[in-house]
């Protein structure tokens, strides 16, 4: 600590000049480097790393889109033909800018599927949980604007009906939808503040996901057995083990993403977003982006304009709370044979709930999306706060380190029971 | 166990990525009604390629019928050089109309001859002169018909073909016609390619109606996908290239953690 | 560093697990720099800006002694119909007088017609003689209000700090009283 330095190792004097005044090699090799990581994770562990690296393409793919877009409804949509047509690679930056966003939203549903299985929003997590769900959300908001841009009929529709949802709330709901249209529809002025705030909130994103893996660093990573590393013998430092093997997952996931970018570019989009937006026709059939589908079905699935959009909100509020809802000590749902199956029940509720949201707003879909929609939030306001005082846990390993040495069988069998494992 | 894992994530990006497209069909299904017959093109598949030659007699076939009242505004004569044609021909294609240009010292608009670096010509100025000429219907722009109707080039074959007499008790509204694929089923363009030889191919082809609406289907998916050829070819290798790559990266993986398994 | 924190040092294979971390690392090398070309590549000018890269101007207007400013590439085009006094001039410059040696006659397709791009070559500005009350600078040809460059009746550099000639651009003459730009 003399004079203030930092006592840097790093062997290269250039770089420990940096390190002793800045300490970042220093911090890396701590946070990336050495950083004890439980030996246990499966490739579900992959998705964080996944969902960061997607979010830097979708940065740099924006970026370069923003350098030949227009932000005007007289010109929108052809500056978008114009990158498709005339822009040297144009085509590929706005098929991966667009695929990309679907790809986000499948990596971080993954991701939050992670943490609803093992637990991981559960004690010390419960911060860096919360996080994730901010994230989340700018995404959602982040998305919604970006698919304004190529005014198309989609995008115009989607922008009106949306931010019509506003105007349930009472008294301030219209004004609060004019002041976000700037005007008295979508036009011209809500292009271009949709343009502004889809090219800033990505970096809000930015700067809340440094929060998270901060947060993540602090209690360190959960992993699939819900317990706490003991020593040594149940970590691995983060590089080699780690990095080797997200990079196996990070190729994986670009396979895909190819896939879909050269083969399948507008698969998970709407041929109707390929004709000019047009301010008096409404489309026959208007759906949002597939990743929105899910809420959409829960908006629908309430008779009240008021109470769907309140619903919808707190189908994803609902998560902030989790972490207290969920009453049971034990993380893992390995070690929860009951709760398991309550979980897969609502990850069914929420792909019919997906499903249901892309159909037209008609019998048997209605009910069938209202029937998922109370199970969406029955699972989260009774189910898990009663299984956690009526489940019986199965018996918890008394380390990671034991049944991976033992070559990793499902269960410890002499194990001791320790439900009550230190949270 | 990992394998397992893997498996599960494997399954679940799977469910979302087939949930996600399920979710988008009921509004494709909706929109057809009957099922379009398949057609094979040469643009389909993983090594899916144009075809030239009827690429160029497609655009024959719109400019000498679709063009009447269907503008193709994102294109310009320039990219006709992509389907094979001679600098010189596009010059002639381009010169062949009259472009408003202008305007000149005088202040005044004036037309000139087109050049290749024209938009294709708009049959109408605007959409009211469109529509007042068409019975109050606009006939769409077909730069992107393709990518903007469910079934893209199948569904505009199906359409062109899907004339017919209208069923016993459908009354047909004044200046519509009855068309199988068309939502609704009534639609405000007469049949556009009817008899054959309508269109004189020049290539020795025998210009059936099939053959033209395969023509005009090839030629209207080059113009709404010009990039379709490059974006192929490049996801092969890109796909290839990856999996290599995986391969390298999966065995690193396996000698790391030999020490821990 | 890693390793002392791992369980079992890597001993065994070492060797091995470099050579391959090093053909996957140059592998990945390749595909990262097959991926960053896209983005370079994209701002360079689009097809549509480069098919715009020809202009055709009507000169049969120009009368004598005047001159007019066309545009190409979103550059001013100064075309100018030259007195004979003005080509005279331009002729009778010793080459060794000139900072950036050229003939007239290699500046020109018609003698009458000087055809040059607007652009001053010290830092981008448009150098004022077009219009009759323009001053001309000293060389009675353009003179560049900026930082005070002079051209002569041939749009040569005489004074000030530009260092070479105003450009030509590729042109050509489709009939006699119409040119194409580019």
């Amino acid at each position: 600590m003399a004079s203030g330095l930092h006592e840097s190792d790093v062997a290269n004097p250039v770089l420990r000049w940096i390190d002793a005044r800045l300490p970042v090699i220093t911090m890396m090799q701590k946070e990336y480097g050495t950083f004890p990581t439980p030996r246990n994770f499966n490739y579900f562990w992959n998705f964080g790393a996944l969902a960061m690296v997607n979010l830097l393409i979708m940065i740099a793919t924006g970026v370069f889109l923003a350098m030949n877009y227009t932000p005007h409804t007289s010109m929108a949509f052809d500056s978008v033909e114009r990158i498709m047509r005339d822009v040297n690679f144009g085509w590929l930056l706005r098929y991966v800018h667009a695929n990309g966003a679907s790809m986000f939203f499948i990596v971080v549903y993954i991701h939050i599927w992670r943490g609803l299985y093992y637990g991981s929003y559960k004690a010390p997590r419960e911060l860096l949980w919360m996080l994730g769900v901010v994230i989340f959300l700018l995404m959602m908001a982040t998305a919604f604007m970006g698919y304004v841009l190529p005014w198309g009929q989609m995008s115009f529709w989607g922008a009106t009906v949306i931010t019509n949802l506003f105007s349930a709330l009472p008294l301030i709901g219209p004004d609060i939808v004019t002041w976000l249209w700037g005007g008295f529809s979508v036009d011209n002025p809500t292009l271009n503040r949709f343009y502004s705030l889809h090219y800033l909130l990505p970096f809000v994103i930015f700067g809340v996901v440094f929060l998270h893996v901060a947060a993540l660093h602090i209690t360190g990573s959960n992993n699939p057995l819900g317990i706490d590393p003991k020593g040594p013998q149940d970590t691995v430092p983060f590089h080699p083990y780690y990095t080797a093997k997200d990079s196996v997952g990070l190729i994986a996931y670009f396979v895909v993403f190819a896939i879909l970018v050269f083969f399948f570019p507008n698969m998970l989009g709407h041929p109707d977003n390929y004709i000019p937006a047009n301010p008096l026709v409404t489309p026959a059939h208007i759906v949002p982006e597939w990743y929105f589908l899910p809420f959409y079905a829960i908006l629908r699935a309430v008779p009240d304009k008021l109470g769907g959009v309140a619903l919808m909100f707190g189908s994803i509020a609902i998560l902030f709370v989790l972490p207290w809802l969920d009453t049971s000590p034990v993380r893992s749902m390995r070690f929860r044979p009951v709760a398991k199956i309550f979980l897969f029940l609502w990850l069914i509720a929420f792909f019919v709930l997906l499903y249901c949201g892309g159909k037209p707003p008609e019998e048997p879909f209605v009910t069938i999306a209202r029937v998922a929609a109370a199970y969406y939030f029955l699972y989260f306001l009774v189910i898990l706060p009663l299984l956690g005082r009526l489940e019986r846990p199965l018996p918890l390993p008394e380390s990671i380190a034991r049944p991976v040495l033992r070559g990793g069988g499902p269960l410890p069998v002499g194990a001791m029971s320790k439900p009550m494992e230190k949270a | 166990m990992p394998v397992k894992a893997t498996l599960k994530a494997v399954v679940v990006a799977a469910g979302l990525l087939a949930g996600a497209g399920l979710g988008t069909l009921p509004a494709r299904a909706a929109s057809g009604g009957e099922a379009l017959p398949h057609v094979n093109f040469s643009f389909d598949g993983l090594f899916g390629h144009f075809d030239r030659a009827s690429a160029q007699r497609g655009f024959q076939v719109y400019k000498e019928v679709c063009a009447n009242c269907h503008s193709m505004h994102l294109l310009s004569y320039r990219n006709l050089r992509e389907l094979g044609l001679s600098e010189a021909q596009v010059r002639g294609i381009a010169a062949s109309v009259q472009v408003k240009d202008g305007p000149n010292d005088e202040g005044e608009m004036f037309e000139r001859p087109g050049r290749p670096s024209d938009r294709f010509h708009s049959p109408f100025p605007n959409e009211q002169a469109a529509r007042a000429a068409n019975n109050g219907a606009l006939p769409p722009d077909l730069s992107l018909i393709t990518k903007a109707r469910e079934g893209g080039a199948q569904y505009v074959h199906a359409l062109l073909t899907g004339y017919e007499d209208p069923p016993p008790g459908v009354t047909l509204m004044p200046g519509m016609n009855y068309n199988k694929y068309f939502a609704g089923h009534q639609i405000a363009m007469a049949q556009p390619l009817s008899s054959d030889g309508q269109v004189e191919y020049t290539d020795g082809t025998q210009p059936t109606v099939e053959q033209m609406v395969r023509d005009v289907s090839q030629f209207l998916t080059w113009a709404a996908e010009p990039e379709l050829e490059q974006r192929k070819a490049m996801g092969v290798k890109m796909v290839i290239f990856l999996v290599i790559l995986g391969g390298f990266a999966y065995a690193i993986k396996r000698k790391v953690w030999s020490d821990v398994h | 560093m890693a390793d002392s924190m791992a369980p079992g040092a890597p001993e065994d294979g070492g060797t091995r697990r470099d050579f391959l971390q090093l053909v996957t690392a140059s592998f990945a090398a390749v595909g990262v720099g097959a991926l960053v070309w896209p983005f370079i590549s994209s701002m360079n000018p689009a097809r549509d800006v480069l098919a715009l890269s020809t202009t055709e101007v009507d000169i049969a207007p120009i009368a004598v002694g005047s001159a007019i400013t066309a545009v190409w590439r979103g550059k001013p085009i100064f075309i100018r119909h030259r007195t004979q006094k003005e080509i005279d001039e331009a002729r009778a410059v010793p080459l060794d007088q000139l900072r950036d040696p050229q003939t007239d006659q290699s500046r020109v397709k018609k003698p009458e017609w000087l055809v040059m791009i607007g652009i001053c070559t010290h830092l981008g500005c448009v150098p004022l003689g077009q219009k009759p009350t323009d001053p001309k600078g000293p060389f009675d040809g353009w003179f560049c209000p900026c930082h005070g460059s002079a051209y002569d009746s041939s749009g040569r550099i005489r004074q000030g700090p530009a260092p070479t000639n105003l450009a030509i651009p590729d042109y050509a003459f489709e009939t006699d009283t119409k040119i194409r730009i580019g």
